[in-house]
């Protein structure tokens, strides 16, 4: 007698394992397809080129009428499961009820509606099935119609994407802080970005939804910011929730997922769980290429072969025209896990895999996936890649035969671009080598080629190579760190010309060797970044030295010093308390005199430090950011307001001063004093800048130094108003912000680009002076603010200071 | 057989942060990496004790905010010419919360 099976859910697991049992076990099962979708199985995976408009709903049905005629299946479509009754071993229809001898439950997911007002409005969608997406495709019908992606995974991409070709404008709010966070690190979300904000979707990410606003209808989605993006559609893409009510309310094992073994029966013997709704060893999967695998051995079990499911490695691509994306295995590596990456910037290709005992773990690509399936093959077999190690990156063809970049350089035509910027082809490389241009600096003066964004760098010096041979020596990589060759200059140079605003873009389009940086690149990345970008860049808190992070020094023993600011070196007493008084509230051990005519309270313990710094502020003392590399202290003498020999008011105008740079960041630290007369109590002969006030007006000095060399200042100009030293400090300043190397002191950056060219620009060109100083003020009308009142505004992270947890007090319990 | 604590959210910690866990045997830094990787260590340079936890970082290392030494988190190791190895902890993540080795609370506490 044949026996009832019963399958609820007529969806892409299910779809396969009825393809399947039909072949092993013709005839030999009596089976019921119950489907809530008001048709049979489809390929689900192919919606976003449905959406697309690449497709058609019956290029993508994989199951029809006649092919359930063939195979005698009883098809209720439309019709929704409510209950299973296990006890009487039948399924509840709203139609009515089915006896069976064994279950299949392949209910899928559902897509999570993130739990925020007006989440239920029309006009709110998930991507989830054919509904969804003729309901996108209504909306997406009204020109001008405007969507909003919340979620920027896999299915939230597509999402955006396809609507996007289809016209509408398409924003995506996206959580985390880089898109595809699970398969993709921050370098191949850059990349991605890039491209979709090519095509006009706007991506917002670290983006948090707050409430979806509308009359009847959705109409904006409000983030936590503020910010109110209007919106025709929304779709829900922020993930998926594995639909496991019938489960649960039949008393079934469910974790996440309804819990099957090996064999894929659940707790109950009669009854199988498989697809997305199913939970093996722990894991649910969200891809086709295991439930495939599970619906095979579904199908042998139930045609009474034993077989047994095994966990198997997946690959995720995405299906967005035109993106070429690859990630597969364990991105996080492991325990001695390393990484190789490539990047290839002209060409937008970022490719990096991890390793862990000479075998490959992890794969992703970006921009070119041609050896994805290469790699992907090693991944599986576990195969050890040990002595291909160092070609291993460049895929099948970089095998044994070891690639050599010279001679791809020297077989390109004549006619081939180098310089992209430029347009200078090789021809003309070669033209001027031969007319006496032998390195990289003479080339790029002669022909301007890498004189731009400095990408094409390499190729130029490979150009010399091929046409001196053994004449060329190739200059030493001078790499600011172990993770890029190119230079200080050359960095900065590549951000300004391809306005580059996030470090993951410097790190993919210098073609950074290392996946994060360094200890030594990020926080020098993260100055010229928001030296160039002041008002867009967002300032990385980890990629700052603990002292910058914290807003204060940090000491041998781990303790913090605390120096508030005294303009000019001026106080009262009733700053005075407020220090006496802080000092007694937070136990301060010491209190020193710096030399920065200022008090160092020392030994402060960092879980005190907003405290101390909220009393402090509220006496109105700010940071005195002796730890920056920027602004520290102006020092001044007493000057014309009480010394017999007082030329100017010498304080006064080391105040102003003080007050218009402060909270600056600079490559290094920057110090000011300003003395009264030549006889220079304030010993402004060996600051920064130093000016010397004189009868006939002041002196201002620049590049001195007093640490680890001693050097007097040289004469930068002589002026007659105090409006005159604030316009040259201001622009020197902003010149040495512009230019300078990070970690570079003024005294050695003037002695590198030579006083003259400093004063070309500061003193004897107005219009420059001018254009450097309103610089200097846009960036300003975002930093000059003490970072301690910051970190209390809306918008900012702030340092998070507690212990995570303090497992003293659970040990007491 | 590890007996496991729940600490903190995953979120608890930026990406390419430290913080850290007071036990009565001294601070224990634990890091998330760019790639989501948590890390337990004490919070102590093999150097000179400095607090890696305020450390810089970078892949699966940090770097001490003392004297630049850079330490494996893997291993606790000081990584190039440096000698010296911060002992590690056993810790995981489950469902977006950081998971730490209960015995060290209790070794830590009995001591
Ligand atoms: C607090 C203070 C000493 C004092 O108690 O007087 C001090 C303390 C430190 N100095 Fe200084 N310097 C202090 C005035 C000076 C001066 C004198 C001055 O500013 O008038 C100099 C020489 C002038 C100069 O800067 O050229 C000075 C030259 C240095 C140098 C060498 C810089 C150079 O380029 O040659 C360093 C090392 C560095 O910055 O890389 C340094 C570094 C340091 C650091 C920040 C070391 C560090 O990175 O941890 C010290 C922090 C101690 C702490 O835990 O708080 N300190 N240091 C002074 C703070 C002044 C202030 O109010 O902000
Ligand atoms: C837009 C989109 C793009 C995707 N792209 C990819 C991709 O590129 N690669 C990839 O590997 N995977 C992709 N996926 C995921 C893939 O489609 C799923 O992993 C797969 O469809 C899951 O199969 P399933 O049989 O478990 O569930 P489903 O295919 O979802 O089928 C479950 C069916 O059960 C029905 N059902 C649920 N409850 C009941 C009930 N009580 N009574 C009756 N019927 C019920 C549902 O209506 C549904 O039709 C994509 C998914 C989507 C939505
Ligand atoms: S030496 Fe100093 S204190 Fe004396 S007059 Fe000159 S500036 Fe004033
Ligand atoms: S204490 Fe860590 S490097 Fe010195």
């Amino acid at each position: 007698m044949t026996e009832r099976l019963v399958i609820v859910g007529a969806g892409m697991a299910s779809g396969r394992m009825l393809e399947e049992l039909s072949e092993r076990a013709p005839g030999e099962w009596d089976v019921t397809l119950f489907g809530a979708e008001p048709h049979g199985n489809y390929n689900r995976i192919m919606l976003s080129p449905l959406l697309a408009g690449e497709t058609t709903f019956d290029e993508i049905v994989t199951h029809d009428a006649d092919w359930y005629r063939a195979h005698a299946v009883t098809c209720r479509f439309g019709e929704t499961v409510t209950r299973i009754d296990r006890a009487r071993k039948v399924v509840v229809g709203a139609r009515g009820e089915v006896p069976y001898d064994k279950l299949v439950i392949a209910t899928g997911s559902a897509s999570v509606r993130i739990p925020v007002q007006g989440n239920d409005l029309p006009g709110v969608v998930g991507f989830r099935d054919l509904a969804d997406v003729e309901t996108m495709l209504a909306t997406a019908q009204h020109p001008g119609a405007r969507a909003v992606v919340i979620g920027g995974g896999l299915l939230g991409l597509e999402a955006a994407a396809a609507l996007n070709a289809r016209g509408m404008k398409v924003t995506v709010l996206h959580l985390m802080g880089h898109l595809m966070e699970r398969q993709l690190d921050a370098s191949a979300a850059y990349l991605l970005q890039k491209e979709l904000e090519a095509r006009g979707i706007r991506v917002l990410c670290n983006a948090h939804t707050q409430a979806i606003l509308g009359e009847g209808r959705a109409e904006a989605v409000l983030t936590e910011d503020g910010a109110l993006h209007p919106a025709d559609l929304v779709v829900m893409a922020a993930g998926i929730r594995p639909e496991t009510r019938l489960a649960v309310d039949a008393g079934l094992r469910v974790e996440r997922g309804i819990v099957v073994d090996d064999h894929l029966t659940t707790s109950d013997p009669d009854i199988l769980a498989l697809g997305e709704c199913a939970e093996h060893s722990g894991v649910v999967y969200g891809l086709v290429a295991p439930l495939y695998d599970m619906a095979v051995v579904a199908a042998r079990n139930l045609a009474g072969e034993a077989a047994s499911f095994a966990a198997p490695e997946v690959s995720t691509r995405l299906k967005v025209s035109a993106v070429d994306l690859f990630s597969a295995g364990d991105l996080e590596a492991g325990e001695g896990a390393e990484e190789i990456v490539f990047r290839d910037p002209a060409r937008g290709v970022y490719k990096k895999l991890v390793l862990r005992n000479d075998r490959i773990t992890g794969i992703l690509m970006y921009g070119d996936v041609s050896d994805s399936a290469w790699f992907f093959d090693r991944l599986k077999t576990g195969q050890s890649i040990a002595e291909m190690r160092d070609v291993l990156i460049l895929g099948p063809a970089g095998r044994g035969a070891g690639i050599d970049p010279l001679a791809a350089v020297a077989a390109m035509p004549d006619d081939a671009e180098i310089c992209g910027c430029n347009g200078i082809c090789k021809g003309q490389i070669v033209a001027a080598i031969r007319a006496g241009a032998n390195d990289l600096a003479a080339v790029r003066a002669a022909t301007r080629a890498s004189a731009s964004c400095g990408g094409c760098s390499g190729l130029v010096e490979q150009v010399l190579a091929v046409t001196l041979g053994d004449a060329y020596a190739a200059a030493e990589p001078a790499g600011i760190c172990g993770c890029t060759n190119l230079g200080h200059d050359e960095i900065r140079r590549l951000i300004r010309a391809r306005e580059l605003k996030s470090i993951p873009a410097v790190m993919q389009e210098a073609g950074w060797t290392t996946s994060c940086g360094c200890a030594t690149c990020r926080p020098a990345l993260n100055y010229y970044l928001l030296a160039e970008w002041p008002l867009e860049y967002r300032d990385d808190p980890q990629s700052r030295f603990v002292n910058e992070r914290n807003h204060a020094n940090i000491q041998k023993d781990g303790t913090y010093s605390v120096v508030p600011r005294m303009w000019g070196g001026i106080t009262t007493p009733a700053e005075l308390r407020a220090i006496a008084d802080a000092a007694e509230k937070y136990d301060v051990p010491t209190i020193h005199v710096t030399g920065g005519q200022r008090i160092d309270l020392l030994g402060v313990k960092r879980d005190d430090l907003p405290a101390i710094w909220s009393d402090l502020n509220a006496a109105g003392l700010v940071s005195g950011h002796a730890y920056a590399k920027g602004l520290r202290t102006v020092k001044t003498c007493v000057g014309a307001n009480f010394c017999r020999f007082g030329t100017q008011d010498s304080t006064g105008l080391g105040i102003r001063l003080e007050k218009i740079l402060w909270g600056a960041w600079t490559p290094h630290k920057v110090k000011l004093a300003v003395s009264g007369c030549p006889r220079n109590c304030a010993e402004a002969t060996c600051k920064d800048v130093g000016i010397i006030c004189t009868d006939a007006g002041y002196e201002v000095g620049v590049a001195g130094a007093a640490g680890l060399e001693l050097k007097q200042t040289e004469l930068l100009a002589k002026v007659t108003t105090e409006q005159d030293v604030i316009d040259l400090t201001a622009a020197f300043i902003q010149l040495y912000r512009e230019n300078a190397a990070y970690l570079e002191r003024p005294y050695k950056w003037v002695a590198r680009v030579g006083l003259d060219w400093v004063r070309a620009r500061v003193v004897e060109d107005a219009a420059a002076r001018k254009a450097l100083i309103e610089r200097f003020e846009t960036s300003q009308s975002v930093y000059r603010a003490d970072p301690w009142a910051r970190q209390a505004q809306p918008g900012m992270q702030p340092v998070k200071w507690a212990p995570l947890a303090d497992l003293t007090l659970e040990a007491a319990e | 057989m590890t007996d496991w604590i729940d600490i903190a959210a995953l979120d608890d910690i930026p990406p390419r942060a430290g913080r850290v866990v007071r036990t009565t045997g001294g601070c224990i830094a634990i890091f998330r990496t760019h790639d989501d990787r948590v890390f337990a260590l004490d919070d102590r340079c093999p150097h000179k004790g400095g607090p890696l936890s305020e450390g810089i970082v970078h892949g699966h290392a940090v770097t001490c905010p003392l004297h630049n030494l850079v330490i494996d988190l893997h291993s606790g190791q000081a990584q190039g010419a440096d000698e010296g190895r911060a002992a590690t902890h056993a810790v995981r993540v489950e469902g977006g919360r950081i998971l730490l080795d209960a015995r060290l609370l209790q070794a830590r506490s009995a001591a």
